[in-house]
């Protein structure tokens, strides 16, 4: 029984992340088209930034602020300056990602060196809860925590705010927002900015937890891709949804089934295809 | 001389230089980065199938590449003969080929691109996680080439011909592919997939046919893949190396056969020069990635063809501006 609220408790931490790193990229997917192959990369760049300054003593989530922030200035010049030239294009769009994935993971390497780096879990977050004779470490609830609150804040600002309603306006269709005045390739840098801010905030949030090594995002982009072909694209309820079923599928896989852990993830992804190809809260594409 | 003598006369002379190459390239050396291309030629024309002619960007053909070489590997480890191991590797790789295009082809365009992403990372998992079965990071090693005919293929000339045969036969499939009338719907099912499936053709089964053709020949590359290294091992089936792949298709100009085969050549050069000097191939692939995007994005030879022209022109144009000039002061 403990052993079982343990892998669930870390199904729901792993999830939590999960939702950081994909949010980010079914909003880019949902609303610009492009399939962003970096995102991984933008969750590892974002963690090996977040150790570097907490190897230099910053603090926590400083560090993880400072991370997102940066990243998602990154992320900003790579739309306005590449990705932007190639609006409409899916398949150059796919392959310049890819081939600045590939970058980035050769750069982290020659910068960071191939030893997997993992930060101390943060000061007062160390140590678990006991209730009721049961561990849970505290860490991985505020992760959870933190995951949770985001949520609400990105439902609150996509469902209840101006801009919210002119991203949905976007997601929706993108010429005739452009026809009423909203300027959609704004837009575009914005969510591409705040998607790689929020996939390099997880990368900081999981560092303790998941440690950061070289192939951290060839790891987290398939997953990102399930969440997102799972929950359906544009979807931020499916990303949650989708996220947390993935959590669990992957921690308890891990548990009972070591070898094909990593094929069990896949599973639902599949039947969602066979079954309900636009994913479980995606809507139909026209 | 027509254009149609001038290309016959053209692929005779390549045919010519194919046939005698391991006597003038000059060291052993060389004759098996020759054999290389010529196998990720036969890969990069299977991949050109369905992102050139079909118009479906596949990212997981590597797993493809994979799934034939270990299930052929894993057959003669367990003491099978060469013949046995090669079929049931290549069925194994139509029956994945299968599964495959049943799960990618409920979408298309990027959805396609991202299911087989996913097909091709599963692959990855269980070469990789799997290690009760492919002994996971460690790979599965193969002894021994086969000896088609009592011809022993052991000496890099040997295995160059052999792959030489396979590549002629794998280039002759596409052309006979390319001309047939299913060449010809299935690049109807990539311009008007629509209008194509109002005149009757059952669009999807025209798909999954085309997926299952390129299958199979990336199987056989796979196949020759681990004759040729005489090992395979999970990163065979990388993200990565379905990346190189597309590289290939790419670079080469799609939808073209002698595309693919330059684009081929092209990687396996630059791999092999690129490695020798630096160890950084990633960021040279990543970097070309870009670059061939942002200046190139029809290809490097189409592309060259219309910078040459560009600076051609523009050279001309200059010309004559110049002439006048000189009569004057003359």
């Amino acid at each position: 029984m403990s052993q079982f609220l343990t892998l669930a408790v870390n199904s729901i931490s792993y999830g939590g992340l999960l939702f950081l790193l994909s949010a980010g990229f079914s909003l880019i997917f949902g609303l610009m088209r492009i399939p962003n192959l970096m995102h991984g990369s933008f969750f590892m760049l974002g963690a090996y930034f977040g150790v570097t300054f907490l190897a230099r003593g910053m603090n926590f989530w400083l560090a993880a602020l400072v991370s997102a922030v940066a990243m998602g200035a990154i992320g900003a010049l790579i739309e306005r300056f590449l990705l932007r030239r190639l609006a409409g294009q899916e398949l150059a769009q796919v392959l310049l990602t890819l081939g600045l994935s590939f970058v980035v993971a050769d750069l982290c390497l020659m910068v960071w060196t191939g030893d997997p780096w993992q930060p101390a879990t943060p000061s007062g977050l160390t140590g678990a809860m006991v209730v009721s004779g049961l561990f849970f470490p505290i860490f991985r609830l505020v992760v959870v925590l933190v995951a949770v609150a985001i949520a609400i804040a990105l439902w609150l600002l996509v469902d209840w705010t101006r801009l919210g309603a002119m991203i949905r306006a976007g997601v929706d269709d993108a010429p005739i927002a452009r026809v009423v005045g909203i300027k959609v390739s704004q837009l575009f840098t914005l969510i591409f900015a705040l998607g790689a801010g929020l996939a390099a905030f997880g990368g900081v949030m999981g560092a303790p937890i998941l440690s950061v090594y070289p192939g951290l995002d060839g790891e987290m982009l398939p997953v990102a891709l399930i969440v997102v072909i799972l929950g359906g694209t544009g979807s931020l309820l499916g990303a949650l949804v989708g996220s947390f079923v993935i959590g669990f599928l992957y921690n308890f896989g891990q548990a009972w089934f070591p070898d094909l852990a990593y094929v069990i993830l896949f599973l639902p992804m599949v039947l969602v295809l066979v079954v309900r190809p636009q994913g479980l809260f995606g809507k139909v594409v026209p | 001389m027509t254009a149609a003598q001038a290309k016959l006369g053209a692929l005779a002379v390549a045919l010519l230089l194919l046939v005698t190459l391991p006597w003038w390239v000059g060291g052993t050396y060389y004759i098996n980065i020759a054999s290389q291309i010529l196998l990720y030629a036969v890969f990069a024309l299977a991949l050109n199938v369905l992102v050139g002619y079909g118009g479906l960007v596949s990212l997981g053909h590597a797993g493809l590449f994979a799934i034939a070489g270990y299930a052929a590997a894993l057959m003669l480890e367990n003491g099978y003969g060469h013949l046995e191991a090669n079929v049931s590797g290549l069925l194994v790789v139509i029956v994945a080929s299968a599964v495959f295009a049943v799960l990618a082809l409920r979408a298309t365009g990027i959805g396609f691109l991202m299911i087989t992403l996913a097909l091709g990372q599963i692959v990855w998992g269980l070469a990789y996680r799997w290690a009760g079965l492919t002994h996971g990071d460690n790979g599965v090693n193969v002894s021994g080439r086969p000896m088609p005919f009592g011809i022993s293929l052991s000496s890099a000339t040997s295995f160059y011909f052999a792959t030489l045969v396979v590549f002629l036969v794998s280039l002759g499939a596409m052309m006979l592919f390319v001309r047939s009338p299913f060449g010809a719907s299935l690049r109807g099912t990539r311009d008007q997939p629509r209008r194509m499936n109002a005149l009757g053709y059952n669009v999807w089964l025209i798909r999954f046919l085309a997926f299952l053709f390129s299958g199979f020949w990336s199987g056989v590359a796979g196949l020759l893949f681990i004759y040729y290294n005489a090992f395979i091992s999970p990163q065979v089936s990388q993200l990565q190396s379905s990346a190189e792949a597309l590289l290939m298709v790419i670079s080469g100009g799609t939808a073209t056969l002698l595309g693919p085969i330059v684009g081929a050549a092209i990687v396996v050069i630059m791999k092999n020069v690129v490695s020798a000097y630096v160890e950084r191939w990633n960021m040279a692939l990543g970097i070309i990635f870009v670059l061939i995007i942002t200046f190139m994005p029809e290809g490097l030879v189409p592309g060259s063809v219309r910078l040459w022209k560009l600076a051609w022109s523009s050279w001309r144009r200059r010309a004559p501006a110049t002439a006048p000039a000189e009569e004057r002061a003359s």
